[in-house]
Order: structure tokens, then sequence, then C-alpha cells
């Protein structure tokens, strides 16, 4: 057995003994004993640290990670950006990889200075005024911008753009269904071979104008990767005084006009790109900024910036009536545990790359991207499935699925793309290929992934 | 005379210098004051893409004016920033973390390491199931440990904290009742309980109900049973409760709840107590969530990340969320074709058990009735009436590693010793506080106790809080304070396994100390003006909020308005 518990048997008798008690055993006098555990779990005894390590070496190796087994092309919401030295040593301190949530903020300045810097960077990123100290992940970012929305507006519809994260629309209509008086949510195709969203189609049905959504909802870049008419979604949300939400990337971010800019009255993002690994999925980062309005409906923590006693420049954890902990079942949300550590991270990712670096690599991934698109559509028989503008993520169609596509690509050690099963594709894209390149994938790397994409798609 | 000065050394804003003298008390500037415009840090890889222009690749209309202003510092300055930061910060490295409710125990080294390998963290989660073999098992051996800990027969991994696995255990009762065409509209929680709980009960769409706690601290049998009727979807409850007690009445709550329907939910954040002594399911809950950032230890980085996995008895697998990692089922003595890369199991002969008619276990060592029988390889699997999805993903598959190899190296006899240790801690500290701090439920405790500070308040104008900050100077994080709102003046410590009985008797002598000032001359005095030592004094936090400055950039504006 491992045991992290110090105690020597000598203490323990002595403290049993100073207790009052004669055996461990019956400091669980209150447990009735038919509820007891007669000879304890049926799991094996612990080990020790080398054969831990050994299993999950095991475990590791049944895996093929991107770098040492696959060169990634695939996106979907989890992307294969530069993540430096710096970053990984920085937030894996471990006076922040340790800490509770900041509940004395006199011993917890650095968290909460460092989230304080966080807010104020990707409020930066999404052009709104405030941020909050992170969220989950892109999904329960987006279900609780809904839900300001439908709180500040006293409204129950909700647009929802099909261009938006499949996984998140479900995670939204999850919760949607329970409440389903206050949350109706309308999805919105994605025109036909162009890849962006198809507003008329919504605006033109029968209760559009009965029923004026709380939030139209948008995603730029879209799932596809591409590029929405911002003017149009923003237009739209003011015709019917609706709240604009935008779902951003915080990379393209570095090149592409800001939700706030474009009218978001709420910005929510994955956030997986500003330092964490790829991790199989999680934890993950929910970014979430909206503009001064709604700061008294922000859910979760938000940082502020005070002074103590002295008059020093102090932080703490602000505008707290709104949480779960004082507000109980009216709380704006009922967030408690976040993403505390990826945000810090993420801070040393944004200050890592600086305001040029974001663009750089922006950039370096619409070029990435520019190049292989050429180069895979050069193969007979491939063509993209949205014609709309993209910048670093595309969707193709070829003469065998996207599904068969992935798989006959492993073996040549690519991960090619996300394909588009039936589950996730936008109504119409179903069978393609979402492809996406980063600021990581070389010229050589592009050329052998488009050779290999040839041979998959003769096959 | 003419200045001599650089211009840089004369330069009003931004570029402040990055020093510090060790340990001092004075400000950290914030990585905007150090910042100078195009200082860089970033380094990438060379690519040999053609450059083309930016106006080439996207459309001008989609195009920011400006890139967004974010710090610009030299690596150099960057990790001399956050290594202060980081000096400003106490952390369970540091030292003892007493915070009641959190578990705040020792996160084992061992755990990081193994969710740094890259053959866990540098795995793409839309790759197909050839690729995560060893994801895949790895969920469903923590799924199948789980089980056996908390008593229940399935475990979803999908949410990310312990919120999240409220918001999904409520989603799964309303499931549950809707399957069965009943519609019901209150879930009642004790007065005891943590804040999540009803804020999550509200989001799931249901109404609250709050019981009042009996003298003795526990749930009240009789007011329970008279707001118990059929229009209760569920109650939710933690065992020990949030006093640090055990529910002894647990078999007759969970018979009157059940008597008219309702499930019963366990709020996992104290399950620490308990583990190897007694199970979720065995005293009747129906559903349980697992904070794995208390009871197995995955570090909680300041806030989070967590992981909140939601167990569930028989009756409610069917509408779990999916997809869900699960064994692969084999036909019996035929040969089954290699994995495929990305098509469904049936291509290789493959099944779920979502898959084939009813097919549950017959009990023996994984045979199904179907002919089919569990084998070594792993696929995904939504259930029928699966309520759907919870997480971008899968879960936050970094924080299950940790927590799955804290559950191999502790063991069954580990994790018994855990709970042991725990309680012991407790209930020796209880014994030496007794008579120092007043006790509102006074009787033997589990992993936790609960003392009031009311006393110092009533007679010498001293809050539990001050109490809190006072401890913050002898070297301790504070217990939580305020939480649960039944006690006056709450003080809710929870020592931890992983505190040494050295370290625990300095807690009690600390705490000893802090009270016996307070009734000197200026003790009192003193508890009001703390923390007087730590990098800053206490807070104005009245200030923060009339005063709203969530951004630097915010910050300047008022500055400038004035
Ligand atoms: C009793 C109790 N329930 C629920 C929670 C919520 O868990 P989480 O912070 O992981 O969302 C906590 C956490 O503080 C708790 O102490």
């Amino acid at each position: 057995m491992t045991s992290w518990a110090p105690h020597t048997p000598a203490e323990i008798d002595e403290m049993l003994a100073f207790i009052g008690v004669s055996s461990l055993d019956e400091l669980f006098r209150a447990v009735p004993a038919s509820l007891r555990l007669a000879t304890g779990l049926s799991i094996p005894d612990g080990i020790g640290e080398p054969d831990l390590m050994a299993y999950f070496q095991e475990l590791a190796a049944a895996n093929a990670p991107i770098g040492r087994d696959l060169v990634c092309f695939a996106g979907g919401g989890a992307y294969d950006h530069e993540v430096p030295a710096v970053t990984k040593a920085l937030a894996s301190r471990s006076e922040f990889v340790t800490a509770y949530t900041p509940y004395q903020a006199e011993v917890a300045q650095g968290v909460l200075q460092a989230l304080f810097e966080y807010q104020t960077m990707v409020a930066r990123l999404a052009g709104l005024e405030v941020a909050n100290a992170s969220l989950y992940d892109g999904a329960h970012a987006l279900v609780e911008a809904v839900n300001l929305a439908v709180a500040a507006t006293g409204r129950s519809a909700v647009w929802v753009s099909e261009g938006v994260n499949p996984r998140w629309r479900e995670n939204l209509i999850t919760i949607a269904r329970a409440r389903s008086e206050s949350h109706v949510i309308h999805i919105v195709p994605l025109e036909q071979g162009v890849g962006v969203t198809s507003w008329s189609t919504r605006e033109s049905s029968a209760d559009a104008t009965s029923e004026p959504p709380a939030a139209i909802v948008v995603a730029n870049p879209n799932f596809l990767g591409c590029l929405e008419d911002m003017e149009r979604a923003s237009a739209l949300a003011s015709a019917h005084g609706a709240e604009l939400i935008v779902a951003f990337d915080p990379i393209t971010a570095g090149i592409i006009e800001s939700p706030g800019s474009a009218g978001a009255s709420v910005a929510v993002g994955e956030g997986q790109a500003l330092g964490a690994p790829l991790s199989f999925g999680g934890p993950y980062l929910g970014l979430f900024a909206c503009s001064m309005e709604h700061v008294r409906r922000i859910p979760g923590r938000i940082v502020g910036q005070t002074v103590d006693v002295d008059s020093r420049t102090a932080y703490v954890t602000t505008l707290r009536a709104r949480e779960q902990d004082i507000r109980r079942e009216r709380a704006s949300s009922n967030v408690c545990t976040n993403e505390t550590l990826l945000a810090i991270g993420a801070a040393v990712q944004m200050a890592w790359l600086g305001t040029s670096g974001l663009a750089e690599i922006a950039l370096r991934s619409a070029r990435g991207a520019r190049y292989c698109r050429e180069a895979l559509l050069g193969i007979p028989g491939v063509r993209l499935a949205a014609t709309a503008p993209t910048v670093r993520e595309f969707a193709v169609c070829a003469p065998v699925s996207g599904e068969v596509i992935v798989d006959r690509m492993l073996d040549e050690g690519f991960l090619a793309g996300v394909a588009l099963t039936r589950e996730i594709a936008p109504q119409g894209f179903e069978g393609g290929l979402l492809v996406a390149v980063t600021e990581r994938r070389t010229r050589a790397e592009i050329d052998a992934f488009a050779a290999a994409f040839e041979k998959a798609v003769s096959l | 005379m003419r200045d001599q000065r650089s211009s840089f050394e004369r330069a009003p804003a931004g570029g402040r210098a990055s020093s510090a003298p060790v340990l001092s008390k004075g400000d950290e500037p914030t990585i905007f004051e150090l910042s100078v415009p195009s200082r860089t840090s970033w380094s990438l890889r060379n690519t040999n893409i053609p450059e083309y222009p930016l106006e080439e690749l996207v459309p001008a209309e989609h195009l920011r004016s400006t890139p967004p202003d974010l710090a610009e510092v030299s690596e150099r300055d960057l990790v001399a920033h956050f290594t202060r930061l980081s000096q400003r910060q106490y952390s369970v490295d540091t030292g003892a973390y007493p915070l009641g409710s959190c578990t705040m125990k020792y996160n084992p080294k061992v755990c990081d390491a193994i969710a740094a390998l890259s053959g866990l963290a540098d795995v793409h989660p839309a790759s197909p199931p050839s690729c995560t073999q060893g994801w895949l098992r790895l969920f469903v051996e923590l799924e199948e440990v789980l089980c056996e800990i908390t008593g229940m027969a399935a475990v979803t991994m999908q949410p990310a904290a312990g919120a999240a696995g409220e918001l999904t255990g409520l989603l799964l009762m309303r499931a549950w009742h809707e399957s069965l065409s009943s519609r019901r509209h209150r879930v009642i929680i004790p007065d005891s309980a943590h804040g999540t709980n009803p804020a999550s009960v509200a989001l799931a769409g249901y109404e609250v109900t709050t019981v009042a706690s009996d003298s003795r601290g526990c749930v009240d049998l009789e007011r329970l049973r008279e707001v118990l009727d059929d229009d209760v979807a569920g109650i939710m409850l933690t065992n020990p409760n949030t006093l640090g007690l055990f529910e002894e009445d647990i078999i007759d709550i969970a018979a009157a709840a059940h008597d008219v329907g309702a499930l019963l939910y366990y709020d996992g954040a104290n399950l620490n107590a308990i583990l190897g002594v007694t199970r979720p399911g065995d005293m009747g809950f129906d559903i349980v969530h697992l904070n794995l950032h208390k009871t197995f230890a995955t570090p909680h980085g300041g806030g989070g990340p967590g992981a909140g996995p939601v167990a569930v008895s028989e009756r409610l697998v069917e509408f779990l969320p999916g997809p869900r990692p699960v064994r692969l089922l084999e036909p019996v003595g035929r040969q089954v074709a290699p994995l495929p890369h990305t098509a469904g199991p049936d291509s290789a002969a493959l099944a779920t058990r979502d898959s084939l008619p009813s097919a549950g276990p017959d009990g023996t060592n994984g045979q199904t009735s179907h002919g089919y029988r569990e084998g070594d390889r792993f696929g995904w699997s939504t259930p029928e009436r699966s309520i759907g999805r919870m997480h971008s993903w899968h879960g936050n598959a970094l924080v299950l590693a940790r927590a799955y190899a804290y559950i191999l190296a502790n063991g069954a006899d580990g994790l018994r010793r855990v709970a042991d240790m725990a309680v012991l801690n407790a209930n020796w500290l209880r014994k030496r506080l007794r008579g120092v701090y007043d006790m509102p439920y006074d009787r033997p405790v589990m992993h936790e106790l609960v003392v009031s500070a009311a006393r110092l308040r009533k007679l010498y104008g001293v809050k539990a809080v001050d109490v809190a900050k006072r401890l913050l100077e002898e070297g301790f994080h504070s217990p939580t304070v305020a939480f649960p709102l039944i006690v006056d003046d709450a003080l809710m410590i929870e020592p931890t396994e992983t505190e040494s009985p050295q370290t625990v008797a300095a807690l009690a002598e600390a705490m000893e100390r802090i009270a016996a000032e307070v009734a000197e001359d200026n003790g009192a005095h003193d508890a009001r003006l703390a923390p007087r030592t730590t990098p800053v004094g206490r807070v104005d936090e009245a200030l923060a909020a009339r005063k709203l400055v969530p951004t630097w950039d915010l910050r300047e504006r008022q500055q400038t308005a004035g």
C-alpha cells in the first residue's frame, strides 16, 4: 500500500487514547452496523510509485498521441498550437497548482492578480469590457451565455446557428430540455455549399415575430471554419432587440474582427488553444466576456482590483452576491470550481505571444491552411464542402467519406481531421472532413499529408 | 544640467523594471506595466510555408483593424513576474490548508507526472477509438473502481466539477420521472446544504424546498416526512453532512424518499470520511456525484480544474450522458477481426451492451446471455435514452487520470486508511478545541468539525472572519468561514489525513492562542487588524464591489476620469 497519511502506529494509539476510544473502528460508531462494509472494498490493495508509473505508461502506450505517433490536422474545437516550455513551467508552479479557490484574499494575491490579468486579456481579445475568471469549457460558456440572455431579456426563444460547435449545442439542448418554458432553442441551418448561417429561414418562420428571440447565437469562425456575415447577425439582433452572443476563437482573434466590435454583448469561446495540451478533451477553458451592462449577471467568479487596509493595491473576488454560496437558488449560475489553473496558463501564454505573437500565429495558421487547401483541392474528386472564406480550418468532400479518410490516413501517421459524421455534421455537410492547420504544420508535413490524402481518396 | 538618462529610464509609462526584494510587501506590477511596445518573447517553428499576404487570405470586412493589445514582455520578465506572483500565494504545498468541505489534502506528485505523459496529454479528443484504447481503458477501469467505492452501477465521467455533477444528476432525476410520466416540481435540501445544491436545483427547473436540521444537526425525519409527497422529485443530501456528522437515520430517510417515488441524491463532497467504511449505494442513494479534486487528491489549481463524475443505480443507467466509454462485447467462440480505426464496433463482430437487445450481464464474470462476453477492447456507446451531453468532449480527462492513479496507489487498504486518518485527525482536534470554541453540535464527528466563534463576537466583537485572518498570521490557511449557514460565526475545519499529528497539534495551539489572546486586553484589537504578515493586509471587499475594477483597462479609464 502507498499511503500519504503520515501517522505512525504509536501516534495513532496516542491519538485514540486522547479521544477516548479504543480503536479506529470505534470512530465510525455513528455508521449503522448494517451499512458497514464487512470486508472492505473489493479492489486490489495499493501499489508503489514505480509499479504505478509502469501501469500508466502501458496505458499511455496504447494511445496514439500527437507528436509521437500522429501529425495533427484535426481541430473541431481542440487545436495543436505551440505550447512553449515557459507556459508549462509557470502553469505548473505548485503554489498555483495546489491552491484552492482564493477565499482568503490576503494569502491568494498570486492567483487573484493572475486572474485579473487573464480577465483583462480575454476582454481585449473579445473586444468587450469584462471577462470572468473562467468556466469549464466552450460548451459550458455557451450554456451560461444563453442563461444570461434569457434572464436579461425575460424572453425564451433562442436562435442558435447550426455553425456553433455541435457538441456545445448538444450540451445546451440537454440543459434547455429541463427548462422548456424558459428555454426554447431554434437551430438555424447553414446555407448549403456555402457554410454560413441562413438566417432568412428562421426569419420567415411563423413564430419569428410573435416570439422575438432573447439571443442570436453565432460562431465566428463557425464549426466548418467559415467566417460569418457578422453585420447580418448583428443587424438581426438589433432588429429584434436580442442579445448577440458570439462564439469566438482566441487564436483567430489575432486577426479577425472581435465579437465586441461586431456588436456582440456576450462572447464565449474555448480557450484550450491558449497553452493547454490536447488532453483528450479536458480540462479545457471556458472563455466568457460581456459588456458592462451585464456585469451583475455574469456567471462564476470575477476578480476586482481594490486596496488593503494600508491602501496598497490588492485583488479580491467581487460581486459575490451573484454567486451560489450567497444567493443559493437565485444565483446567476451554480458554478463553483472553475478552470483557474488553465486561465493562469492562458494568461502566461497570451503574455508570451504578446500583441505581435498572437497575430503572427493566426496569420501563420491561415497561411498553412491556404497552402494545405490548395494542395488538397488539386487532388481529383476533392472539393470544398463550404465555399465561404475561412482562416485556420476548412471542410472538404471527397469520393470517400471523412471517416474513411481518417481511418486510412492513420497508418500513414496523420490524424487527417475531424470526420463530419451524422452525429456532428451540420445538415447537408455529412460525409465531409474538417481539416485544421495550425502554425505548427510545416510545408513538408503538408506536402506529405496531401500525398497520403490522394492515396486515401483514390483507393 | 542636461538629463543624461536614456529615454527608457525616463519613460513615464510601461516598461517597469522587473525585480523585487525577497519576500517584500511591495506591490507586484501588472504584466501590462512591465510591457514595452515591440518587445517579444514568442518563438515558433520554421515552416517554409509561402508568406501569403493577409489581404489575400481573409477578406477585408472580416479583419480586425489592429491586433488585440496583449502584454509585450521578454521571457525573462514574464518568468520573474509569474514566479513572484506564485510567491504571493498560499497552497497545500506551502502548508496546512484546513478549509472545511474542500478536502485540501496533499496532492501526490506521481499523479501529476502521470498526467503529463505524452501518451495521455497529447491525445486529440476526436481521435478514433483505435488511437485511444489506453484512454478508453482508463475511463472504463476508473468507472469500475468508482462503482465499487460508491456501491453504484455505472458512472459518467463528463461533469467537469461538483456543481456540474449536481446538474447532471438532477437532469437524470428529471429524465427518470418523465419516463414514468410523472411530473414533479420540488427537490428537498437541508438548510445545511452547500450553495451549489439549491443553485443546481433551480437550473434543472425544479423548486427548492428547504428542510431545517434538528437539534442534533441532522435531517429532521419528522419534518422531512411532512414536506415529502408525490410532487417531490428527490432529496439532495451529503453524508456525512456539512457539519461533519453522519446522518444516522439515513436508512429511514431513504425509505421515506422511495415511498413517495422520490430519488435520493448524494453530494459526494464529503466522501473522504467513509472510503471503504460504507457506501452511498448501500445507504439507498440513487445518484452520487464525486469531487475527484477533493476525495481523490487531484490538485485544485487555485479554483479548478476539478472533475465531478456522477454514479447512478441500475435503473438510471439508460439515461446517462453519452457517448460513454465501454468495454466492447465479443461473440463467444468466434474469431474477432482487428479493431477498425473508425467504423462502428459491428464491423469487427463486436457489440456494445446498448446494441444488443436488452443485454444485461447475467452475473458471471462479464458473460452475457446473448453469446457475447466482455473483451479487452474499448469503444463508445450512447445509452438509448441518454439525457445528452454535459461536456465539450469526454470529461476532464487529465483530472480523471490523476484520480485513477491515486486510487490504484492507495488500493483498498490505503483508501480505508485515508478515511481512518481523516476521521482520527478531526476527532483529535475536536477534543482539543472543546471548551476553547463553542461546538453547537457537540458529538463525535467524521472528517471535519464546525466550531462557532459566536461567543467571541458577543463578548469581544471578534468575528469568525477575524479568527480566520489571525490564523493566516500563524502560518495556517484558515478554515471555511460562514458555512454552513445554520451555525453562527462558523469555522469549518477539515484537517485531512495527510497532516501529521504534529501539524494538527500546531493548528490546535494556534487556535487556542488566538482565543486566549482575544480575551486579553488588546487581543480583540489585534484580531481585527489581522493579517499583518501577509503580502497584503486585510482587503477592502466593499470597495471592490462598489467601484468595480475587473480589468486593467477599466482601471486606466477610471483613473483618467479622476
Ligand atoms: C458540500 C459541497 N457540495 C458541492 C460543492 C461543489 O463542488 P465544485 O466546487 O466541485 O463544483 C462543494 C465545493 O465546495 C461542497 O463543499
